[in-house]
């Protein structure tokens, strides 16, 4: 039987500084793996922490970490060329399947960017296996935003509302919450939207608010769950909600499964 | 069909069964527990069938016989990992009924959601378990409700009285083992405890915001004490424990964890999903009866009552429950 708790070292290919806070981390590794999938990512003594994959390259994966914890404090400590101990993928991920065809809204904030920013990318490569994409994605300040070269590619290629919570005085882009975005979206064709919403449980619950408020069907909208997790193999019971294990049975839900979960 | 050996038979058999294997059950541990000359009964090595403690329930379960309160996954030397030895000998576990379906909780968790635990797949692989029978109904068991009062899974059944001991073997092993005057053996299994409980049948999104929970959360102080006690409850958080002489060398372990403690689900930037102590206590309590059910289709409960004995509050999980019957009765009514 498989040690499924033994991590892969494996060794930082390049670091990438968003902001002083998030750095994204291109880690050598090989195998299958899907946009909203994530890895337990450790560092002896520190402990593990389950990380979303912001990015799918040729034997590469990348994690865009957010210096909050004791673990990721850690890793920012580390550079291209040291190691860092990795074991998954795990989760489900977002099934590319349930959006093609369709009129694609992806609404994510912050950190939540990371998790379906393979999603974007792949839409963004190839934008006529979907009617329409719009990105909404909101972030603290002009300071906090990530993946800033990403959105600069992006906008000739989808719709892209890149925005940010508050701003100084003469910032030129968009203000407010991405819930005020949601109102002023325009569909073909209504029952062909799909929406996939990302980000912290208050983002989450307001947005889907908004996105309801359009007409749209449960459905129609996906989001993906963040909980705590120490084994992310359905063992040490943290991620639990309801009868679902978020490391096994999401951490994508599609809302006719996540809307009756209580934590 | 069992043997019933006399005592210095028996004595035979047990130090035959000791050569074999590593023989744990429920041991009276004399001031050892939580309190000031307290004594509490848990699990340990025996040396014989005097050691065990064969008239009372124990206060903490069989689990950690398999499941460790601590347990190493690995150790870190630098780039290296290293996996301890496993259990190199057999075991054999003692316990009753209600244990026995507790196990089968376990393996559901261990064995068969999602992945496979190699940890606890190897020490299960290892152990063999014996059924010690309930003559009457301990205090705050509710076996009966549950439908764990009886089993027969065990490999071994051990009934000691005062000049004799009956004994019935189901695993070859350990039947090739026995020699004595053949009688035949039925386990005692109880047909009645002091409580009934009944399983509320249509627990709904609603009940989780059932003023229940805000009462119980009044008096629950969220010690977790009833999770240990637990024969069904599993959790475990990572530990990297590092050795201060060799900061270098270290080793990462899974302890014990409990819903009922701050910190359980929080994620970074200290969010946390159930903040008060009435949350956490409807978690536990609808883990038991509606939320491993409707994942695997039976209860988690086994009704062994080892969290009402155990509970510093006097909370009673049975009566808890029980009022959710009550209430949903009630409201078809």
């Amino acid at each position: 039987m498989k040690n499924e708790y033994i991590p892969q070292l494996s060794a930082i290919q390049d670091v990438n500084r968003h902001t002083d806070l998030e750095y994204t981390f291109t880690m050598e590794y090989q195998g299958d793996v899907k946009p909203g999938q994530f890895f337990e990512i450790s560092i002896p003594k520190f402990g593990e922490a389950p990380i979303s994959v912001s990015g799918i390259g040729e034997d590469t994966v990348d994690f865009t970490i957010r210096r909050v914890g004791k673990v990721t404090n850690e890793v920012f400590e580390n550079y291209i060329g040291d190691k860092l101990f990795i074991r998954g993928p795990y989760g489900n991920g977002f099934d590319l399947e349930n959006y093609k065809g369709k009129e694609v809204v992806i609404i994510a904030g912050g950190t939540g960017v990371s998790p379906v920013r393979g999603v974007v990318q792949h839409f963004a490569a190839h934008p006529h296996d979907a009617v329409s994409t719009t990105l909404i994605a909101g972030f603290k300040s002009p300071k906090d935003v990530l993946f800033k070269e990403d959105f600069e590619d992006w906008k000739d290629k989808i719709n892209v509302i890149q925005t940010v919570d508050s701003a100084p005085e003469g910032y030129e882009g968009p203000v407010g919450m991405v819930t005020k975005y949601i109102p002023d979206l325009k569909f073909e064709d209504p029952d062909n939207a799909v929406f996939i919403c990302v980000g912290p449980p208050v983002m989450i619950r307001f947005t889907i608010m908004e996105i309801k408020k359009l007409g749209m069907k449960d459905e129609q909208i996906w989001t993906s769950y963040e909980r705590k997790m120490c084994c992310g193999l359905g063992k040490c019971g943290h991620c639990r909600i309801n009868e679902k294990y978020v490391c096994l049975d999401g951490p994508v839900f599609n809302y006719t499964e996540a809307k009756d979960l209580v934590d | 069909m069992g043997y019933q050996l006399t005592k210095n038979e028996a004595d035979a058999l047990f130090e035959l069964l000791k050569s074999q294997y590593v023989i744990f059950g429920p041991v009276l541990k004399v001031g050892e527990g939580t309190f000031s000359d307290i004594d509490v009964i848990r699990y340990d090595q025996v040396d014989s069938l005097d050691d065990i403690v064969w008239d009372q329930k124990s206060d903490y379960s069989f689990k950690e016989t398999l499941n460790p309160i601590n347990e190493t996954l690995f150790y870190f030397t630098e780039d290296e990992t290293t996996v301890p030895k496993g259990p190199q000998k057999e075991r054999l576990v003692f316990m009753r009924a209600c244990d026995f379906h507790a196990l089968k909780r376990l393996d559901q968790i261990y064995l068969n959601n999602g992945f496979s635990d190699s940890y606890y797949a190897r020490m299960r692989d290892k152990t063999k378990f014996a059924l010690m029978g309930c003559e009457k109904s301990c205090q705050t068991g509710f076996c009966v409700s549950m439908g764990t009062n009886k089993t027969d899974e065990y490999d071994i059944y051990f009934k000691p009285s005062e000049d004799s001991v009956l004994v019935d073997a189901k695993n070859a092993d350990l039947a090739a083992l026995l020699r004595g005057e053949q009688v035949d053996v039925t386990p005692d299994f109880v047909e009645e405890n002091f409580e009934t409980v009944t399983l509320p049948k249509n627990l709904s999104k609603e009940s989780f915001t059932d003023e229940i929970w805000k009462e119980y959360g009044e008096r629950c102080i969220n010690c977790g004490r009833c999770n240990f006690a637990c024969p069904t409850c599993t959790c475990f958080t990572m530990q990297d424990i590092f050795y201060t002489d060799n900061p270098r060398v270290g080793e990462r372990r899974r302890v014990w964890a409990s819903c009922q403690v701050d910190g359980y689900d929080e994620i970074a930037g200290k969010i946390q999903f159930r903040k008060t102590k009435a949350d956490k206590l409807r978690f536990k309590v609808m883990h038991k009866i509606h939320d491993f059910p409707k994942r695997f289709g039976y209860p988690m409960c086994v009704g062994c009552g080892r969290c009402d004995a155990i509970c510093p509050e006097y909370i009673s999980y049975q009566t808890l429950v029980n009022r959710l019957a009550k209430e949903e009765q009630e409201n078809e009514k």
